[in-house]
């Protein structure tokens, strides 16, 4: 079989194609809200990017034309919750471009992840916005206005299950007792999975990130989960809710801000793993794909300096 | 004459404490989450800066080189103390809110730093310039980093002025935005260290803008006596 080699811009294109699944996965459970976000997330972002390109004094055109902030936007649409309102993305899009990318130097500069820098800036400035959650299938009118602030969020939320393990948690009630099965969470991280796997058979990704990080989650779960089943959930749980498998094969597989050598990545992303059942369980924030990835972002010159491959000969 | 100049154009833009020696970084990043910690912050430090300068600049004779700067970093307390306890005694609950801050101006680098560099080496008139300019350039970052944080973290300025301006500080208060939520990310760490680096960019592109207009000058100046 030969490899053909694919530029940035065919690259981008084809990890926004794997991407449909599991947003398809999220508009037939949720409703289109989450197409409103990803428009004005491109929107944004594109706007964004030129005019600081502008400012910057580089050529637009060659930039924006290999799609990475597209699908800078397209990740920090579907991670944040569908009907947050439209000033949230925005914000949380033109950061990522700014403070993520473009200060920088641009795409293949940046030391941290744009869309998880976007993310966390979000989560951290608005987390009352940022955590409400659609509780069930939201028509496209409805969801309009919600997110441009015509009529009222209320009614419309809901808890997702990792909110709903940390509050039943603090309850004392032992998680056996708990309803965790979200079906909705199971298909949505289906989708990515199998997004996640046409990447890795067109060798847009390689094996070691995402098997690493999966491996590093179910690790970490599976010790705590031996330690105390009464209190942490199993490893099956941690797996299909939340952005695992987004994580595992979209966001920590980023060629710019991950690890570049072979066994660097297998650290890089079992580590990533391993923080983000550490950070869901005993941190503040239901999710934690986002500071995982970031806190690795920045040992990645350090892993990367300990694991060069020895060079043929020497 | 002249020689003020230059020291007052070293304190407040060419040498700024703040933005170019990166000195101070600890309270400067710290206490800033509103304009009026920042305002108290600033008077403090820079009133510590010209008394310390002053005294390093009069003892600097009779100071032995080898025990130097332990003798200064014990000037610098004994000031130190003294703001600690005005503080303590006239606005305590602004003491209260800037805390372990206070004290710590004596690990100021930027204190240490001026008495070592030019105090210890120029006459008593110098030092006290030296002193006040660069604490008002500090002073001056501190309050942007203040104001940039406070608006958009409580989209306020002046928030509890009447802390140390009486009741005339309670009039000062401006509210920009009514029901605020607030970016609480301004008001957090890496608010303060965004913020900054925004405002050494800001200077670094003035400075390079004006070195540029500068050669543009200067070889406009070379070129035109060989045109005519």
């Amino acid at each position: 079989m030969t490899v053909k080699l694919l530029n940035t811009n065919q690259i981008m294109r084809q990890v926004s194609y794997a991407l449909a699944l599991g947003v398809g996965a999220q508009v037939y459970f949720f409703g289109s809200s989450v197409l409103i976000q990803i428009f004005l997330a491109c929107i944004t972002g594109l706007i964004t990017e030129a005019l600081f390109l502008r400012l910057r004094g580089s050529e637009i055109k060659p930039e924006i034309a290999d799609g990475s902030v597209v699908l800078t936007a397209i990740l920090l649409a579907i991670s944040i919750p569908s009907i947050a309102p439209w000033w949230i993305i925005v914000l949380g899009v033109s950061f990522a471009v700014i403070f993520g990318k473009q200060i920088f130097g641009g795409l293949g500069n940046n030391p941290f992840n744009p869309a998880m820098l976007g993310y966390a800036f979000l989560l951290i400035s608005y987390p009352m916005q940022m955590t409400q959650w659609p509780a069930d299938y939201i028509s496209m009118g409805q969801a309009a206005d919600v997110i441009f602030g015509l009529s009222n969020i209320d009614g419309l939320t809901g808890a997702t299950s990792l909110d709903h393990v940390k509050t039943q948690l603090t309850m004392g009630i032992p998680i056996q007792e708990l309803e965790l099965n979200s079906i909705s969470q199971l298909w949505i991280n289906i989708g990515f999975l199998i997004g996640g796997i046409y990447l890795l058979l067109r060798r847009i990704i390689l094996w070691q990130i995402p098997v690493s990080l999966l491996s590093g989650v179910v690790v970490m779960s599976t010790a705590l989960y031996l330690v105390d089943s009464n209190q942490f959930a199993s490893s099956l749980f941690h797996l299909v809710n939340g952005a695992t498998m987004l994580a595992a094969f979209f966001i920590a597989t980023d060629p710019v801000t991950a690890s570049t050598t072979p066994s660097g990545r297998i650290i890089y992303g079992f580590l990533i793993g391993i923080l983000i059942v550490i950070i869901r369980v005993f941190g503040g924030y239901p999710d934690a794909v986002a500071f995982a990835v970031l806190l690795l972002n920045i040992t990645v010159p350090l892993i990367d300096f300990y694991t060069q491959p020895k060079v043929f000969g020497k | 004459m002249q020689e003020y100049l230059k020291i007052t154009r070293n304190g407040l833009w060419n040498n700024n404490q703040a933005l170019v020696a990166l000195l101070g970084l600890c309270p400067l990043l710290a206490v800033t989450n509103n304009v009026t910690n920042a305002i108290s912050l600033g008077i403090a430090t820079t009133f510590v800066l010209v008394a310390s300068n002053l005294s390093v600049s009069l003892f600097r004779n009779h100071i032995r080189k080898e025990v130097r700067i332990p003798i200064f970093i014990l000037l610098i307390a004994s000031f130190v103390t003294v703001v600690d306890l005005i503080m303590q005694s006239f606005f305590y609950d602004m003491y209260l809110i800037l805390g372990i801050f206070v004290p710590l101006i004596v690990t100021n680098c930027a204190i240490l730093a001026r008495a070592e560099a030019f105090a210890s080496k120029n006459t008593w008139d110098r030092s006290v310039i030296d002193g006040l300019m660069m604490g008002v350039g500090f002073s001056i970052v501190l309050v942007l980093l203040g104001a940039m944080r406070e608006i958009l973290g409580s989209g306020t300025l002046f928030d509890q002025a009447d802390l140390i301006f009486g009741d005339l500080g309670s009039g000062l208060k401006v509210t920009f935005f009514d029901q605020y939520q607030g970016t609480l990310i301004a008001l957090l760490p890496p608010g303060a260290f965004i913020g900054l680096g925004l405002i050494v960019a800001l200077k670094n592109l003035i400075d390079s803008r004006q070195m540029t207009a500068q050669t543009v000058a200067n070889s406009k100046a070379t070129l035109e006596p060989q045109t005519n």
